[in-house]
Parts: structure tokens; sequence; C-alpha cells
């Protein structure tokens, strides 16, 4: 599997295509729908630089404190994207991210985001709490803890070869979309045999 | 003896094992839809990433996944057991399996939106009992994850759009149909529990229920094996794939019950279970004895 290291450029960004597999290396941010929210209400400037040129992990981790106060991600899988399909596509052109990393794929406005602004949905494997925990080496730092709690605050982590697979991409396909429609063609004809 | 003590320490075992145990049966799909994918396709990665999984939660006594669910349990009890008693264990087992991580805090207040903390509430667990002629009192469960939960369905037949009229005809054709409306989601691949008939309450439970058979079962009434045969097929052929990434591995299995209905009521009821399809049972014999069944 081709390794990118984050922060990434819209270059090479922009050279990812439907149906790669890659594994992240680098820094990236959590957040999900309090966050999402937060993001587009006002400009964060404390939280910017750690969404510039890098990704949002759409999950909401079970976390373990350490006594000496340092977290720790036990289970960590992506949670279901669609949700986010408001505010997607703003988040990421306000704040330069360079793509989204979640499960089930989101729709149109983020999809023309990622064209326009240069940038690709990951899809994690859903489920896979363990296998996408173990890739998380460190945290750093977190944001909005207290307000938002564990699952929806902005946790800024480190991962190394964190699998993920490229679903949408910056040149306007969606694997969710083909999939979709070859599906439905397929159920056509497996209706029709009967009729 | 089975005393409450000894109720709540084999159900958290149970509970434990539920959840950081993927049953083998699954895990042979699992690893038979692995082999049927494409080398270097995304869907046979995806396969791998779960069963990589699978083996490090098992390794680790750790959650398969993260959504441990809610835990959904059958008891078969004799004449005289006390089913209060076999519910508040559970209640605590529930409780002391969320203290120790192998559940997550899952039970959300409805109006609140606050979090009960302790992995149980109204409802959370939801137990069903049932008196029978054995000295045994037999438990098994389900974790019912989230996402795969917000994709089951219930459908009135007939239905025009599709020409389904109330026969198995009419069933296969809602079926594939809300499989091909659910897409990947829901964690695909994944095992349909179905049950034709009932009332909408009994059918949600009964097509709950299906998800404890074994997936190489076979259905004792042969036309219902035939459609559970055919439905796999033929939902295999519509190339969702895992996470609906496309591929041949949609469905892991297919299993349906049937109960009898109003004469004017024909319901399809369809809980869909993602490949964290996770279960456990056990029997407790009158001395408190235990045997896991599988
Ligand atoms: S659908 Fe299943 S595998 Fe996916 S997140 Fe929910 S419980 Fe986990």
């Amino acid at each position: 599997m081709a390794e990118l290291k984050l922060p990434v450029s819209e270059d090479e960004i922009r050279a990812l295509h439907v149906g790669d597999a890659v594994e992240l290396t680098g820094r990236m941010i959590t957040g999900r729908d309090a966050a999402h929210k937060w993001l587009i209400e006002a400009f964060r400037e404390d939280v910017a630089p750690y969404l510039k040129d890098t990704v949002i992990y759409q999950c909401g981790p079970v976390v373990r404190k350490n006594p000496d106060g340092s977290y720790v991600f036990v289970a960590a899988g992506p949670t279901t994207s669609i949700r986010e399909e408001p505010y997607e596509a703003d988040v990421m052109c306000r704040y330069g991210l360079r793509g989204v990393i979640g499960k089930g794929g989101m729709g149109p406005k983020t999809l023309a985001g990622l064209e326009r602004c240069g940038g690709v949905y990951f899809h994690a494997v859903g489920g896979a709490a363990q296998v996408l925990a173990h890739a998380v080496k460190k945290v750093e730092r977190v944001f909005m803890l207290e307000e938002f709690g564990v699952p929806e605050a902005l946790w800024v982590i480190d991962v190394a070869r964190f699998p993920v697979m490229v679903t949408m991409d910056s040149h306007g396909r969606s694997l969710h979309d083909e999939v979709d429609a070859a599906s439905r063609e397929k159920l056509k004809e497996l209706l029709a045999l009967e009729a | 003896m089975r005393s409450h003590d000894r109720y709540t320490e084999v159900f958290l075992e149970m509970l434990q094992r539920a959840s950081t145990q993927l049953p083998d049966d699954v895990v042979a799909a699992l690893r038979r839809g692995r082999d049927l994918e494409e080398d270097g396709s995304l869907a046979q990665k995806a396969l791998d990433t779960i069963l990589m999984n699978v083996d490090l939660a098992r390794e680790q006594t750790a959650p398969i996944c993260q959504d441990t669910g809610t835990p959904v349990v059958w008891v078969h009890h004799p004449v005289g057991v006390s089913t209060r008693l076999i519910e508040n264990s559970m209640i605590e087992a529930v409780q002391r399996a969320t203290a120790r991580q192998y559940l997550r805090p899952n039970a959300v207040h409805t109006l609140t939106g606050k979090n009960t903390g302790t992995g149980s509430g109204a409802g959370i667990p939801s137990l069903h009992f049932q008196e029978w002629d054995h000295p045994e009192v037999e438990v098994r469960l389900i974790l019912k994850g989230g996402g795969s939960e917000n994709v089951g369905s219930q459908h009135k037949l007939p239905d025009n759009r599709l020409g389904a009229g109330r026969d198995l005809e009419g069933v296969r054709r809602v079926v594939l149909d809300a499989l091909v409306q659910a897409q990947g989601k829901g964690c695909a691949p994944g095992t349909l529990g179905i049950c034709i008939g009932g009332d909408r309450v009994s059918g949600y439970e009964e097509s709950k229920r299906q998800l404890l058979r074994r997936l190489e079962d076979t259905n004792p009434i042969p036309e219902l094996a035939r459609l559970e045969e055919r439905i796999f097929r033929e939902g295999n052929e519509l190339g969702i794939g895992p996470m609906g990434f496309g591929g041949k591995t949609t469905l892991l299995g297919v299993k349906i019950g049937t109960l009898d209905r109003l004469p004017a009521c024909y319901f399809v009821t369809i809980s869909y279970m993602c490949w964290a399809g996770r279960r456990a049972g056990v029997s407790i014999s009158e001395g408190g004895d235990v045997t896991w069944l599988s």
C-alpha cells in the first residue's frame, strides 16, 4: 500500500484517484457533529493550524487517560459521514483541509468541495476499532474536551500507517455513486426475471 | 446454585466473550469472502483489515468494534425460576462489563440526551423470556450495533412499486430492494435476519432472533431454506461489496423465520447484522454449571 505523509500538498492530493488504497502517516485531527458545527460558526484561530493541509477524521473515539495526564486511543473506528454533509465542504475550503476520513461516503456538496478546494474522501473500514486505534501512536492535544465530551472533542493525533481507501476524489468521481448505480441496474435485472 | 451472584458472573463472561471474540462461523464466512474477492481490490483490502481487527480484538480481549451495541437477550427457563432474578443479574453484568470497558456506555436518555454512563437504561439490555420443559436455563444474546440497527426495515405486502405480492416471491423482491437501499451502510458484509408475518412488534423480535442461528445451518422448512439460499446468492450478485466498495461479498448469511399473521396483514421485517456479528450463548444447569453454546 502506498504511504502518504501528512501534512500533504494539494498536488499530492489531486494525484489520488478513486480506488487507491493508502496508509496515512503524520498528524490529523478528529471531529464529528459538534466539532463541524463549531468550526463553521466562527473561524477558530487556535485550531486552524491543526486543520491546514491535513485531514479530519470523523471519529468518536474511546479514550483512556493515563495517571500522568496523557491520553491513549482505545477504540477508534470511523463514524457515518453523511451527517456532516451540510458542513464538510465549507469546513474544508475555509480551513485548507486536504481531506476527510469517514465511512459510508458523502453527497454532491462535498464532492464539489473536493474538486474546488483540492481534497479527497478517505474511507476507513467501519468497525475496525482495534486496527485503527493501534495506528494512533500519540495524542498530541485536544480542543473542546470540557464542552463537547470525549467522542465529540477535537483530538490532534499522530498516526502511523493508518489504512484508508480513496472513494471520492478531486476529479468528480465517487465510488459510492458508481456502486449505487450499478447495483440498481442489477436489481432491475433480478426483479424483471420473475416479472 | 443459580444465585444472583452466579448468574451475574456467568453473564459478565458471556458479554466479554460476545464483545471480544467473533464466532468462528462468522470469521470463516469473512475469510471465504476475502478469498473470493479480486486480489488487490478495495473489497479484499477491507476484508483483510476486518480479519486483522478480529484477531487483534481476540488477542487483547478488547471490543471488536467501538459500538458494542445493545445486548438483546433470549432466555429459556424451567418453571419456578425467577425471571426477575435473571433480569437483574443481566443488568448488573452489563454495568460491570461497561466499567471494565468490554462494553461502551451505550444508553442515552432520549429526552435529555445524557448518557447514563452505566451501559444500562430503560429498555437496555433488552430481554425476552420463555418457559420450557428442560431443567437448564439457556441464555443467548446478540450485541446489536447502532449503524446496523439503523438499516433495519419493515415492509407491508403487497408492494406495487416492486411488483411484490403476498408470497415468497414478494418477500424476495422487498428484501433485495431493501439491500440496495441500504447499500454498504451498516458495515457490510452482513447477515439478514428476516421475519415473514407477525405484527409490527413480534416481527422485529423474530427477525432479530433469527440472528442467533449459525451461518451454516439449514432452515428446516425446505421452501424457506431455498429462499435463504436464493437471496444470499442474488444479494451477493448486486455487487455492493464490503463497506459498499463494490465486490462479491455483500452478505454473509440470510436467516428467515415466520410467525402467523392477521388475514389483513403481511409484514416482512428485516434486521441487519453488520460484519461484527457478535453473539454468545450459555446453558446453566440447576447446580450452576455452565456449558458455552456456539
Ligand atoms: S455497524 Fe457494526 S461494525 Fe459498523 S460501527 Fe456499527 S457495530 Fe461496528
